[in-house]
């Protein structure tokens, strides 16, 4: 008898949800049952309220049950698991949940699909197909077709991706890097995350192609040490890759050398700017460089350095695959292509939504998200990372578009979303911004080290009702001061959620005026 | 998480693996205070041995980043995160419930236990979320970290 095959996450929003005993447990009383299954650990597909998501294969489709717990699991089997039978946890057909076909799935396409180590599924399911293109149509080929794709770093700094590649490219030197920026530090965000631990191999075909586009021999990838799961899954990847022959010299025959270094960081937020990440990468304390010059053109150990986001690296490969105009037929305006949008804080169905640009922030937060996990009214909306201004209810129509966001005074950044209901204090989240500030900063700058530290202060006077209207003024009087001569966004952004909430959320300062009227 | 008291033969051997590169000093800091729970002042002396670099700099390097410990953790290591989509998920609420059964400050340890704030494990989408003994878990409730907590000291 074939055995059925049982796919479980080895993700850690699953795991942190109880998949790893799940697993067990299918296994335990498969065995008891004497029912012959195999169990394949894949990666997520990133509807994270789901987890854990347990799929059962028959006939080739994919039957899920939703939020599983390994007390359920004997039920299950009772209820005619291994046909797809019906239980009050079964979904249906994977390609039918309404979250996941909804969306515009390019960058994360094999994300949930395969078991994220195995190099066979990979190459099933066009693995390595656009390195092998890379090779045949030349590095120039590659960097106009990155270009033409309108691809821009989905970091936060939204930069050309293209641009950054040619001038690179164009610089003359003995060694180039490619440098995978993976410090996702923003609240809200995961996507660099579940992309390492569902698809690790696409970053290291990412990375081949930008090297080759480049004419770098070495890689390192900066990976944040709160994703211990992402780091074991990577270093085994690239262990695979290597025995593998995709990495190391001669690649597949092609005379192309490259290798990849894993680099775990420390727990400094400010690491993810790409200088600081690069400071960190050589060992020293993470501290953000002057610029100019470009890492482009001094990077890492003064040589030019490609620093792209795991996710902006991740959506190259199918820009080579099926063609530039493909993914820019995606988006609007100068905001072209997909973006994994992260669902997070006060909402009912969190997790990952890679849509084209243009959906706005109430398509996602009501329709994917289907409002708040309170079921209270949304209050707030933070967009882009601690560094990302707080929007009201008023605003969700705003289309996700770099230039729309700009326009009133927020960012996309790396695509996080953290809503909030109706119960939050927003001087307090006010507060909380300054106080990240204080604690980040690297210390280079004065605006960003001292200004986070006066900031709070500032802010714990008009919360107590201290001189309000002159610590008011002086409040916009330093975030004024940190936006203009900060180094950094640390800095320079921190004024950001602040002025939000003294623009649309003044009330929430004014809580003793309020109670004395 | 029991650690081994510090050797120096042991990290010397463990500097050697990363072929005392100073460029891979977090890395080597990372593989210490896996090994040994905290850097130590020997350590750092030794590391400037090692890698040829000043005790400055090594000292700046271990300052520097929240995760290098400088004296004895807990024996079970708790973090809550802090960051802002864990807030709009309670943690806040969370995290007072923490300091007032564990009867620990943040930051704060004894010797079977250590409680920090973290600013973001990645898990959003299951908010609010801690991490134990290097473990994440998600959508903890204040039964739940009992819980948690709980079954890591049984744990050992």
């Amino acid at each position: 008898m074939a055995k059925t095959r049982i796919y479980v996450p080895r993700e850690t929003a699953a795991i942190s949800v109880g998949a790893d005993e799940v697993a067990l447990e299918l296994a335990r009383e498969a065995k008891q049952r004497g029912a012959a299954i195999e169990l394949v650990r894949n990666g997520s597909w990133g509807a994270s309220w789901l987890e854990p998501l347990v799929e059962v294969e028959i006939d080739g489709a994919r039957i899920a049950y939703g939020n599983v717990t390994a007390e359920a699991v004997p039920d299950l089997f009772t209820a005619g698991l291994l046909t797809g039978g019906d239980h009050p946890a079964r979904l249906g057909p994977i390609t039918d949940i309404d979250y996941l076909s909804k969306q515009d799935r390019w960058t994360f396409f094999r994300c949930g699909l395969i078991d994220p180590l195995s190099l066979t599924a990979f190459r099933e399911r066009k693995g390595f197909a656009a390195l092998e293109r890379t090779f045949e149509i030349g590095s120039a080929a590659v960097i106009d077709a990155v270009t033409e794709s309108g691809l821009r770093g989905r970091g936060g700094a939204a930069f050309p991706t293209g641009i950054k590649w040619r001038t690179v490219a164009d610089t003359e030197a003995d060694q180039k890097y490619v440098a995978v920026n993976a410090d996702e530090g923003d609240s809200g965000t995961f996507s660099d995350r579940l992309l390492i631990e569902g698809d690790p191999f696409c970053l290291v075909e990412s990375m081949l192609i930008a090297g080759f586009a480049v004419g770098a021999t070495k890689g390192y990838i900066y990976l944040r040490s709160e994703y211990p799961l992402a780091r074991s899954i990577l270093a085994r990847a690239l262990d695979t890759a290597r025995d593998a022959g995709w990495l190391g010299p001669n690649i597949q025959g092609s005379g192309f050398d490259f290798d990849i270094e894993l680099h775990i960081g420390a727990g400094s937020y400010v690491c993810g700017e790409e200088t600081a990440m690069l400071e960190s990468l050589e060992g020293k304390p993470g501290i953000v460089r002057y610029r100019p010059p470009l890492p482009a053109i001094e990077g890492l150990f003064g040589k030019p350095t490609v620093v792209n986001n795991v996710v902006t690296l991740a959506s190259v490969p199918n820009v080579i695959a099926l063609g530039a105009e493909r993914y820019a037929a995606y988006g609007v305006n100068r905001s072209l292509g997909t973006l994994a949008f992260q669902l997070a804080g006060n909402v009912r169905r969190g997790g990952l939504v890679e849509k084209a640009f243009g959906i706005t922030l109430r398509e996602l937060i009501e329709d994917f998200g289907q409002g708040t996990a309170s079921g209270r009214p949304v209050r707030a909306v933070q967009v882009g990372g601690p560094l990302g201004a707080y929007l009201t209810e008023s605003q969700l129509d705003t289309p996700l578009d770099y230039e729309a966001f700009m326009e009133i005074g927020a960012m996309i950044g790396h695509g996080g979303v953290v809503v909030f209901d109706d119960t939050v204090n927003m001087a307090q989240q006010a507060r909380f911004a300054m106080e990240f500030c204080a604690l980040e900063s690297c210390g280079k700058c004065t605006p960003c080290r001292i200004g986070s530290t006066r900031g709070v202060e500032v802010i714990d006077r008009i919360i107590a009702g201290e001189n309000r209207d002159e610590n008011y003024d002086l409040l916009v009087e330093l975030c004024d001061t940190m936006e203009d001569a900060s180094l950094c966004a640390m800095g320079g952004m921190t004024p950001y959620p602040v002025r939000s909430v003294l623009k649309y959320f003044a009330e929430d300062f004014a809580p003793a005026r309020e109670a004395g009227k | 998480m029991m650690k081994q008291a510090y050797d120096a033969k042991l990290a010397s051997h463990l500097i050697a693996g990363f072929d005392a590169r100073p460029e891979q000093l977090l890395q080597i800091l990372h593989a210490l205070q896996e090994h040994f729970g905290w850097i130590s002042d020997a350590a750092i002396r030794q590391l400037a041995d090692e890698l040829n670099l000043s005790r400055a700099e090594v000292h700046g390097v271990v300052s520097y980043y929240h995760d290098f410990r400088t004296s004895a953790p807990g024996r079970h290591v708790v973090k809550i995160c802090q960051a802002e989509s864990c807030q709009a998920m309670g943690s806040r609420a969370l995290t007072s419930h923490a300091e007032a059964t564990l009867g620990l400050a943040m930051h704060a340890s004894t010797d079977d236990l250590t409680l920090e704030p973290v600013y973001c494990l990645g898990n959003c989408a299951c908010s609010p979320a801690v991490m134990v003994d290097g473990k994440t878990f998600g959508r903890v409730t204040a039964e739940r970290f009992d819980a948690i907590v709980a079954a890591a000291r049984e744990a050992n």
